[in-house]
């Protein structure tokens, strides 16, 4: 695969040079270095090398902002997905933050032979049926747990109040013991190898367990399972996320939610929103708990802005920029606490806020948390 | 536990002590076995995780990582900062199956030559009970 391939593949020649796409970005906005429509154009005028070796083809964060806006239809975020894989292929794999680490997890994950530790936080007031076809997708939360521990962030937090709220629906999920990490990382980052492996692991496991249903509380698992798996994999069930899950129960079942005073702004994750369409479920789950008021930030919607960083690559000062100033837009609404649906939102959110150094003093200190732990909470006991 | 298997370790060693210790224990012709490999570091605060976690991907079997006694540290709180990078891996790797014993942390003098040849017999002997890590099957494989 060269860049021609790609070109002939996701037809950027019907580029109009509009500039649209650069003016919208929201990583342009802040790094004048990155230009999607610059990036086209070398690749049409045959600089390929100014567009697989410069770093900044890893700064793209893939979150669809621009692809709508486009005039031609230009899908950029899917050229910089395979020019990704081709600077991987010249050992390029853009600035990985947390040194790597993800990245390496992700890796060590390929490995058949792995019998992973992955349910140790269960406990007596969770409650999980080995015979349910219903599986909760855990994911990397548990990896999380850990290394994002100093941004004071829980991800298993996220997963056993997801698990809480199913709980109280009266649905006793499935949990995978050995499943691994879904490889939406490794597939937006061009190591499509990895991903494929991740995805073989999972489908096998997940077909061999009979499920029919799969439930997520992160909106990355969620695309590569709904969009990414069917290209790579058999797998013939049902996904959803979490907001949609309870969404379509509101009024039914019984979910009792308790009075929860609360003003809160919503912080629609790119995956989610603009990836899968999905705005309404997590807004109707919020409208339902009694107490709520839910206030809409200047960009909502389809117009929401990302957390700055994607699949934790090329996190620089601009990242932290972008996301200090939606979170100065979150609390412009007068919320006290910002609502995610996406675990890796939450990281990169808390890794502002709790940020120490001089230049973030301006940055909101926002109570920031997922929409299942507010869920989990108001449904009480 | 396989026939014939010797593991292989990397140590991380701080330039100041252990490093010197294990320079200690060479030239007072202590016996030691042969698997390890000393990668020399300023100082053990600067063992990020990912050292850790591109030598298991690489197919080591264990690692050790050591340094000065708490107080001794050039860079003054070097030890402290790899104690909380060492815990925290000692989860992550937990979490992805790996035996505990495959990680091990140590404070040694540059003068516990002894102490340095000590500690690569105990893993050498610990190692072997526990057999080849699993992603050494994966490198051995490929290579
Ligand atoms: S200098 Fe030896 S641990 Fe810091």
């Amino acid at each position: 695969m060269n860049l021609e391939d790609i070109i002939q593949k996701t037809k950027p020649y019907y580029c109009l040079e509009c500039g649209k796409c650069t003016s919208i970005c929201p990583v342009s906005r802040y790094d004048p270095g990155f230009t999607p429509r610059g990036m086209i154009e070398n690749a049409l005028l045959g600089f390929d090398d100014e567009v697989v070796l410069n770093r900044k083809l890893f700064s793209c964060l893939t979150c669809y902002t621009c692809q709508p806006e486009c005039p031609s239809d230009v899908d950029f975020p899917v050229f910089v997905r395979e020019a990704r894989g081709l600077a991987q292929d010249n050992g390029q794999s853009g600035v990985c933050a947390h040194s790597g680490q993800l990245q390496s997890l992700a890796r060590l994950m390929t490995n058949p032979d792995i019998k992973q530790n992955r349910l140790e936080w269960l406990s007596g007031e969770h409650r999980v049926s080995d015979d349910s076809d219903v599986l909760l997708w855990v994911g990397c939360a548990p990896y999380f747990e850990p290394i994002f521990r100093d941004v004071e962030f829980s991800a298993l937090g996220v997963i056993k109040s997801t698990l809480k709220t199913m709980n109280s629906l009266g649905v006793e999920p499935r949990l995978l013991p050995n499943e691994r990490c879904c490889g939406h990382d490794a597939l937006w980052t061009g190591d499509f190898e990895t991903f494929r492996k991740l995805a073989e692991h999972n489908a096998a496991q997940i077909r061999e367990a009979g499920v029919k249903k799969i439930v997520f509380s992160c909106p990355e698992g969620y695309r590569t399972f709904k969009m990414d798996y069917p290209a790579h994999v058999k797998l013939d069930c049902e996904v959803q996320h979490f907001s949609e899950f309870v969404a379509e129960r509101i009024g039914k079942n019984g979910l009792k939610l308790k009075e929860t005073k609360k003003k809160v702004t919503y912080q629609d994750p790119c995956r989610l929103g603009r990836h899968l369409g999905v705005y309404d479920a997590p807004r109707k789950v919020l409208e339902s708990i009694p107490g709520i008021e839910l206030v809409e930030m200047r960009h909502a919607g389809p117009d929401s802005i990302c957390c700055g960083t994607s699949a934790f690559t090329n996190c620089d000062s601009h990242s932290n920029l972008l996301r200090s100033e939606r979170l100065k837009e979150a609390a412009a609404t007068g919320a006290e606490t910002l609502i995610t649906a996406c675990p890796k939102c939450q990281t990169h959110f808390r890794c502002a806020t709790t940020d120490r150094g001089e230049e973030r003093r301006s940055t909101p200190r926002l109570e920031i948390m997922d929409l299942a732990n507010l869920v989990a909470n108001a449904t009480g006991e | 536990m396989m026939a014939g298997f010797e593991p292989q370790i990397i140590a991380f060693c701080c330039n100041w002590c252990t490093y010197a210790a294990a320079d200690l224990a060479g030239t007072s012709r202590m016996h030691y076995p042969p698997n390890v490999r000393i990668v020399r570091v300023m100082c053990s605060g600067m063992v990020d995780p990912i050292y850790v976690l591109k030598a298991f991907e690489g197919g080591v079997d264990g690692i050790l990582v050591a340094g000065c006694h708490l107080t001794d540290c050039h860079y003054i709180d070097g030890p402290v900062k790899c104690d909380e990078t060492v815990n925290k891996l000692r989860e992550v790797l937990h979490v992805l199956g790996l035996e505990d014993k495959r990680l091990r942390r140590e404070m040694v003098a540059a003068s516990e030559g002894v102490l340095f040849a000590q500690v690569i017999n105990e893993m050498v002997e610990d190692l072997k009970k526990l057999g080849p890590s699993p992603f050494k099957a994966k490198t051995e494989a490929l290579a």
